[in-house]
């Protein structure tokens, strides 16, 4: 094993300098480094965000580890990599798993704690509250004042957002007291007349006080303010809300706060909801037709796109695969034109094409034959289109790939063959196809993934439409199941953000996927190569 | 007849039947080239169609002009904006993540201690999964993000980076330790005996090896990067930070049929030169491709 600092070694006292200063320059990077990820994460919980608290804090840990522990030091070269791996590419995973057992989406935003501050924030005005006569006060700003008077006969002065304070005649700019106990003025406001008072629009909605003193005027009786109180109370033992004005109670529904008439309390909450999302992937009646046309076109789009485009670029390969094939560079060049292109490009073009009134192909077909078929609105030919346009994007890539392992395959085979009189059709059943099949079978196993999850060509083609009459969430004939996973997530008209079901999904994508890709290493040796190169 | 009579006959047969061969595929090459360019010929000449929109187009233009190129510079669109976005995201994510993942690499290629190999197969297995999946994760930690340090939340372009960062650890660091370990560890041992730090061997030493093959890795993440679109069309909701796909996406998906012409410069602007770059360098990237997977 190599030392990391041999310089100390030969360590004259320069270096021995440069070195503790280095030392001591590193620790107090590192120390305020974790000062900033420990504000940082103060403000994170205080958010409520606790899954990605506990990540950063994880991540923070390891990372001082591998700083301080000498003998750790192999790992600091990867140190960055790896937070920016754990950050983005495996906290992602961890929390979608997370949010597939939730809840989490539109109404369901905030944390249970946060829902509840808000909902106990509300305020009623009782019938029988501390009750007050009034007077308003508008200042040249606009701002308002109520001098108001207990039962008792002391007057207080209200503002908003300043708590009561019981004034005399003379003390804080209060005029001369009148008999009914309202100053005549106070300096910087102006006495509004009852009527006045009561012809103003915003007054009413004002509170007085500070919060937990808040006074309101009543509508329902002219001349006296009162003080609110809160509306709800919660109860920790029993887990509910009581509504202390009408006796309601609501009952924590893993989610909402709901009421036995069915009544929800707004906001909802985050909250872990166990497997319903994935029950309502597997079993929801609504969900049941447009899933399984999902699913099985997302299969059958992956599998012929898969077949298509490496038959058309095996057949490439193989037509000019022989060596000192007339223009064989710049036909090869021509053709992987497409793949060269970002394929966004590529598929808005094609898009523009294919436009069934204006698209130069729907034109053409018909001019010739008088008839071109609906690419948008049918959704047969719009999979066809769907199958074309892939096939366009993709060919040049098998092409590229096998005409590389079958110029690696030893002529050997193909002699000993035709000494056997075997076929041309034989020898490349027998000898091209098995042989290509090893070396490029783990590129058609990621191709298969790739276009599982093809979510570009699909959102941009025509954004899974045409739609399925009467699914209850949007989507569409050729949506895939990551393009209705990001209409679950983002379309937000109809469903809303529903961020839980969409993860359930996407969890059930993860292990298709997974499952697909053991299966590649099982069968290619693919794991064992790994294995034996790390 | 006699065998060697037949042999001669046998060899005409084939060398002609070799010649039509020849022809008949050339003739299908000539089909698939149609198919593969046709799209390419009819932006170039949409672009150069003065009545810009898609219904009065035609494959050889009346009348070809620069006009849509110019309602293009005019920048009533900000299409350079959006053009530059690209350009830089790309190139910083591009060089950020070799220069990371080339450390990280060097690290796993030369140390030897235990967890090594568990932690390399577990780099393996998770970049096998696609990251398009954590999307609606990403997202959401973004937005979290943002409510503590809005410079990194939703619609900032750094957050953006940082995924690109984030997402291309793993395949980098596999395709760059694979590499790093072809150079003989002879090269690093003799230069330790003289007394020179790792750090100085990897920079002066082993750096210099691996340029050429940094320099294709580079531009394969590079246009990886700059073709990415929906990542970037999530996160970027202000018109002057998105990048050229989103841009051309949301100017095509809003007045594609009438603007047709003014699009298609677009495209052809952002398109071309990746397109020469890829044809330039065909083989180094091609190489580079097939080790990695299916481009994104």
């Amino acid at each position: 094993m190599s030392t990391l600092a041999p310089n100390l070694t030969r360590g004259t006292k320069k270096n021995k300098g440069k070195y503790l200063f280095l030392q001591i320059l590193k620790v107090a990077i590192l120390i305020l480094a974790d000062a900033a990820i420990g504000w940082f994460l103060s403000q994170l919980i205080s958010n409520g965000f606790y899954p990605f608290s506990i990540a950063i804090f994880i991540i923070a840990v390891a990372v001082n580890i591998i700083l301080l522990v000498k003998k750790l030091f192999p790992l600091r070269w990867a140190v960055t990599g790896l937070v920016l791996m754990g950050l983005f590419t495996i906290y992602p995973i961890l929390f979608t798993v997370w949010v597939s057992f939730t809840n989490y989406g539109e109404g369901h935003l905030v944390t249970k704690q946060q829902a509840m501050d808000q909902i106990l924030a509300r305020k009623y005005l009782p019938e029988e509250g501390a009750a007050y006569e009034y007077t308003a006060f508008k200042s040249a700003d606009g701002d308002f004042a109520l001098w108001l008077i207990n039962p008792d006969g002391d007057g207080f002065l209200a503002k908003p957002g300043e708590p009561l304070s019981q004034l005399q005649e003379g003390e804080a700019g209060v005029g001369t007291i009148n008999a009914d106990g309202i100053p005549e003025s106070i300096e910087g406001y102006k006495k509004l007349s009852i009527f006045e008072a009561l012809a103003d629009q915003n007054l009413p909605e004002i509170q007085f006080g500070t919060a937990d003193e808040a006074i309101q005027i009543r509508k329902e009786k002219p001349g006296e303010a009162a003080q609110l109180v809160p509306k709800y109370e919660y109860d920790p033992d029993m887990d509910v809300v009581v509504d202390l004005e009408t006796g309601v109670v609501y009952q924590n529904l893993r989610g909402d706060f709901v009421s036995s008439s069915g009544q929800e309390l707004k906001p909802g909450f985050s909250a872990t909801i166990g497997l319903t999302n994935f029950k309502r992937f597997f079993t929801s009646p609504a969900l049941r037709g447009p899933l399984l046309r999902i699913v099985t076109w997302n299969f059958s789009f992956a599998i012929l796109s898969l077949l298509l485009n490496f038959a058309l670029g095996l057949f490439i390969a193989v037509l000019y695969n022989e060596p000192g094939f007339p223009l064989k560079k710049l036909i090869q060049t021509l053709l992987i034109i497409p793949y060269t292109i970002p394929a966004l490009l590529t598929i808005l073009v094609w898009r523009g094409m294919l436009n069934p009134e204006v698209g130069v192909i729907s034109e053409t077909l018909k001019a010739l034959f008088g008839w071109a078929p609906r690419w948008f609105s049918d959704q047969w030919w719009a999979k066809v289109a769907i199958l074309l346009i892939n096939l366009w994007l993709s060919y040049p890539y098998f092409m590229l790939v096998c005409s590389g392992s079958l110029q690696s395959i030893s002529h050997d085979y193909y002699d000993a063959a035709e000494v056997d009189g075997a076929s041309g059709w034989q020898r490349f059943w027998h000898i091209t196809m098995p042989l290509l099949l090893v070396a490029v079978g783990p590129l058609l196993i990621s191709s298969f993934v790739f276009n599982f999850n093809n979510f570009n060509l699909i959102y941009i083609f025509n954004g899974g439409n045409p739609p399925i009459a009467g699914s209850p969430t949007p989507a569409g004939h050729t949506d895939i199941l990551i393009s209705y996973v990001y209409n679950l997530a983002y379309a937000g008209q109809e469903g809303g953000m529903d961020y839980g079901f969409a993860a359930a999904i996407t969890i059930v994508i993860f292990f298709i996927v997974g499952t697909i890709t053991l299966l590649q290493f099982r069968f290619t040796g693919m794991w064992e190569e790994v294995s034996e190169n790390v | 007849m006699s065998n060697k009579q037949k042999r001669t006959q046998k060899h005409a047969s084939k060398s002609l039947s070799r010649k039509a061969s020849i022809g008949f595929r050339l003739l299908i090459a000539l089909v698939l080239i149609i198919f593969a360019i046709f799209p390419i010929l009819w932006v170039v000449s949409a672009s150069f169609n003065p009545t810009g929109s898609l219904a009065t187009q035609k494959l050889i233009p009346r009348n070809p002009g620069l006009g849509n190129y110019r309602e293009l510079m005019a920048g009533e669109y900000p299409f350079w904006r959006w053009f530059g976005n690209s350009v830089y995201i790309s190139a910083i994510s591009a060089v950020g993540s070799l220069a990371i993942t080339t450390v990280a690499a060097y690290g796993f290629s030369r140390f030897r201690y235990r967890g090594r190999k568990t932690m390399l197969k577990a780099i393996f297995l998770i970049q096998v999964f696609p990251t398009l999946l954590a999307l609606v994760a990403t997202f959401l930690m973004i937005s979290q993000i943002g409510e503590v340090i809005p410079a990194l939340g939703l619609g900032t372009h750094a957050a953006l980076i940082l995924i690109y960062l984030g997402g291309s650890m793993g395949i980098n660091i596999w395709l760059m330790k694979g590499y790093i370990d072809t150079i003989p560890r002879d090269i690093d041992e003799s230069a330790m005996v003289e007394g020179a730090s790792s750090w100085k061997i990897f920079t002066k030493l082993i750096l210099p090896l691996l340029r050429p093959i940094l320099i294709v890795i580079a531009i394969i993440n590079y246009i990886g990067t700059y073709g990415e679109f929906i990542l970037a069309s999530l996160l970027l909701k202000d018109a002057q930070k998105y990048t050229l796909m989103v841009g051309l996406q949301r100017f095509a998906a809003a007045q594609m049929d009438q603007r047709w012409g003014v699009f298609a410069a677009g495209a052809l602007i952002g398109g071309l030169p990746i397109m020469i770059i890829y044809l330039i360098l065909q083989d180094q990237i091609i190489g580079g491709l097939t080790v990695g997977a299916v481009k994104g």
